[in-house]
């Protein structure tokens, strides 16, 4: 079971504590904005990466399942 | 509401002269629309996807084999298989999660400026693009169909300060007379037909801002999943399907996938309709057959009236290629490839050597700019920072034009793929294939500064440069 | 279910007044260092050595401890023999027997500090906008508390209590002021313009109001004690001696 990190580029505001909690697999652009890879995560970085997708103020970014379904609830509506 | 371009008007769309061809644009008349009589007299009665329960089901699913067999592909722009996307709606339908009865969307707002084909459809052949609609709501088991269209003034945005896109009032007008002729609003098999006018902004014809805006939101793009084939217009799974595509599925219908096939390539079979604008005698809509060569589309419009600088494939999310490959270039994906380009929408702009690429470049990336739906930071900051740094290159930058140049490449990866909507996407594309296409250029304007050519009016059909519109919340 | 203590001596506090009164203080402090945090983080401070998401896991640590203090100044209220809480006041506005409308002011603080914590730690859920919009009511939820600590405590005319409502008032004031002149657009004029009257005005009738009230003569009749409870030593403010 592979996770992929997702970011909603709407929700993000560019608060940057993603970067902060990850920087392993996430920087910044110029701008304050995060830049993913969208590989898959390593299964060691897992608890850090949920815990940056919990810390996200507008919980712009996700931890994704493999299948695409996500890995937390998160509230599908418009952000 | 000028338009400062060779964009033809209404009575320009020609047909290229093949066999087999025309087939969406048979008939079409020099003024006006085709009526339902003559439209029938013409193609034939539509064949019905009828019947109750099951029989309807197995109507429906026959009829999206035989699409699929024709190998239609969607012609908005994504070429994705619209077999593929019927069977989707269908499916997310009938899921124990789904969202309930599925709607249909024509989407005819035709966002890029230079592209003419789905309103010149929407203006002459109404019913052929109603008679698609019908087909689709029958395969995907929908009771209601939404036919976005361009408002030709932006009424939708009290507050725009974007010019409107040059759609012609009289598409509107031209469905809902159609719409008449059918029996106003309720049509055969109780589907119900609704036209809805759209904002006229290039992200407004985005899949899921049209759908956005369909569900009483703003004209904006959505983030995705769920995307519209499972939670579209009012959470209902939604078929979002351009006019042309529609009118070939009504065509499909009637004469059969062997038919389809006789014209194209076995990857891109059939017809298309083409917008080509730019210094030839005849600007216009065309229909060519996929894979025809693009001197063979410019002899269609009796030749160009300049020496080509280069060409402008897919619109103004596409890719540049080099006039001098000219002869080289035919209109499919497969023989654009190699150039890094497809066909899109549709569209062909020629550049004459006389205009100056960077200058063009400088008021193309503005505007690219200036329609960013504004909600996601890399677009935002992004497209303007292309803008601008073409604006400084154009200005000429001296010592500094090679970072520049390299700082362009950078932006261009940076925005791909950081967007909520493909909108970075296609400026990244332009910009990158243009840095290619014009690096002579580019680099002596670094050097010297503008030159005689920048002064001329522009000649890339592009609707009078907007401020960035206060639409999204900051 | 502990039994409640027995009153150390038959005319003096128990154990838990005292623990009543500095768990509700500390709640008190807690909850305004909370808010301040809170505005840090909106503001996006962030030093080399204090970054994000440190500012942001502090404000989240700090109210979840106000929220400890305050369930300890809650229980304790409840098991306290002397002024008869009963534990529905603490949820239910109002309906005490103590200062009526003063406890029940704390009954309204808890309640919306509930509601915040509560659709924090399941942010997830709620969504992000129903996160945001129920957040809003800590503007409302601090000064209640302040309200309720100074209606309510026993302790309100010592120099201690006194100083630390300065101090907390000081703090969100602070908070208040650097959070509306952030200068974003997407605060409207009037928004400020209410945040900032609404504090000053806040403030400003605190001042006017304590010397006639709480620090007035015969508060604890005016605001609500039980006759019963009147002329009882610790209805005011006493020196007491703890028995062991």
């Amino acid at each position: 079971m592979t996770h992929r990190l997702r970011v909603n580029p709407i929700a993000c505001e560019a608060h940057g504590m993603c970067h902060e909690l990850l920087p392993e697999r996430i920087s910044l652009d110029e701008w304050g904005y995060p830049i993913l890879d969208g590989a898959p995560l390593d299964p060691a970085l897992l608890a850090h990466a949920r815990r940056a997708a919990a810390a996200c103020p507008t919980l712009a970014l996700v931890v994704e399942r493999r299948s695409g379904e996500l890995d937390r609830p998160v509230n599908a509506r418009r952000p | 509401m000028s338009y400062e371009s060779t964009l033809p008007g209404p009575s320009a769309a020609a047909l290229v002269d093949a066999p087999g061809l025309p087939r969406l644009l048979a008939g079409i008349p020099s003024r006006g629309a085709l009526g339902l009589s003559e439209h029938l007299a013409l193609h034939g009665e539509l064949p019905a996807v009828e019947g109750r329960g099951r029989a309807r089901r197995g109507a429906a699913s026959g009829l999206i084999e035989e699409v699929e067999r024709a190998g239609l592909l969607g012609r908005g722009g994504a070429g994705f298989p619209t077999a593929a996307k019927l069977r989707a709606v269908a499916g997310a339908s009938r899921s124990v999660l789904g969202g309930g009865r599925p709607v249909v969307v024509v989407n005819g707002a035709e966002g890029e400026p230079a592209s003419a084909k789905d309103r010149t459809l929407l203006r002459s052949l109404p019913h052929l693009v109603l008679d698609g609609a019908v087909l689709a709501a029958a395969a995907v088991g929908a009771q209601e169909v939404l036919l976005g269209v361009c408002w030709p003034d932006g009424g939708c945005e009290p507050k725009a300060s974007v010019s409107p896109l040059r759609s012609s009032p009289s598409a509107l007008d031209a469905v809902a007379r159609a719409l008449e002729e059918r029996g106003g609003g309720v049509l055969v098999g109780g589907v119900h037909f609704q036209l809805c006018p759209v904002p006229n902004r290039y992200v407004a014809g985005h899949e899921s801002a049209l759908v956005n805006h369909l569900s009483g939101g703003p004209a904006l793009p959505t983030f995705t999943p769920p995307r519209p084939f499972e939670r579209g217009v009012r959470g209902r799974p939604t078929l979002v399907c351009n006019v042309e595509t529609l009118a070939h599925l009504a065509l499909v219908a009637r004469y059969g996938a062997s038919w389809f096939r006789e014209l194209g390539t076995p990857e891109q079979p059939g017809s298309a309709l083409v917008t080509l604008a730019g210094p030839v005698a005849q600007p216009g809509v065309y229909e060519i057959e996929h894979g025809s060569p693009l001197s063979a589309l410019l002899d269609a419009a009796d030749g160009l009236t300049a020496q080509p600088r280069a060409m402008l494939l897919g619109g103004y999310s596409g890719t540049w290629i080099d006039g001098s490959l000219l002869r080289e270039v035919a209109l499919s994906d497969r023989h654009l490839s190699p150039f890094g380009a497809s066909l899109g929408a549709g569209v062909v702009v020629v550049l004459s050597d006389a205009a100056c690429p960077v200058a063009e470049l400088a008021r193309l990336t503005r505007w690219l700019a200036s329609q960013s739906a504004r909600q996601c930071g890399p677009c935002v900051f992004g497209l303007d920072a292309i803008a601008s740094t073409f604006e400084q290159l154009a200005g000429g930058a001296g010592a500094g034009g090679r970072n520049l140049t390299e700082r362009l490449h950078t932006l261009a990866r940076l925005v791909s793929g950081r967007g909520a909507c493909s909108h970075p996407d296609g400026a990244a594309r332009l910009v990158a294939s243009a840095l290619d296409v014009f690096a002579q250029e580019l680099a002596a304007h670094a050097r010297h500064g503008p030159c005689a050519a920048c002064a001329r009016p522009s000649e890339l059909p592009r609707p009078r440069a907007s401020r960035p519109t206060t639409v999204a919340p900051a | 279910m502990i039994a409640p203590l027995p009153p150390l001596a038959t005319s003096g506090p128990s154990l838990d007044w005292y623990l009543t009164r500095s768990t509700g203080a500390v709640a008190l402090l807690l909850l305004s260092v909370a808010v301040a945090l809170g505005v840090a983080d909106v503001r996006r401070f962030s030093t080399p050595s204090w970054p994000r998401f440190v500012v942001d896991a502090l404000h989240r640590s700090v109210s979840l401890l106000a929220l400890v203090f305050l369930v300890l100044h809650i229980l304790t209220a409840v098991l306290d023999s002397f002024a008869s809480i009963s534990p529905v006041a603490a949820f239910v506005p109002f309906v005490g027997s103590y200062r009526p409308f003063w406890l029940g002011l704390g009954a309204v603080a808890f309640d919306l500090l509930l509601a915040v914590i509560l659709t924090s730690l399941l942010r997830g859920r709620v969504g992000p906008r129903a996160w945001r919009a129920t957040h809003w009511l800590v503007y409302a939820c601090w000064p209640v508390a302040l309200l309720h600590t100074l209606g309510t405590g026993s302790d309100v005319r010592t120099a201690w209590l006194l100083a630390l409502s300065v101090l907390c008032l000081a703090l969100v004031l602070a908070s208040v002021l650097a959070r509306v002149f952030a200068g974003w657009s997407r605060d409207t004029a009037r928004g400020r313009g209410l945040a900032l009257g609404g504090a000053l005005a806040f403030a400003l009738g605190l001042v006017l109001w304590l010397p006639s009230g709480p620090l007035g003569s015969e508060w604890a009749r005016r605001s609500g004690t039980p006759s019963a409870l009147l002329g009882h030593p610790s209805a005011s403010r006493t020196k007491i001696v703890v028995s062991p």
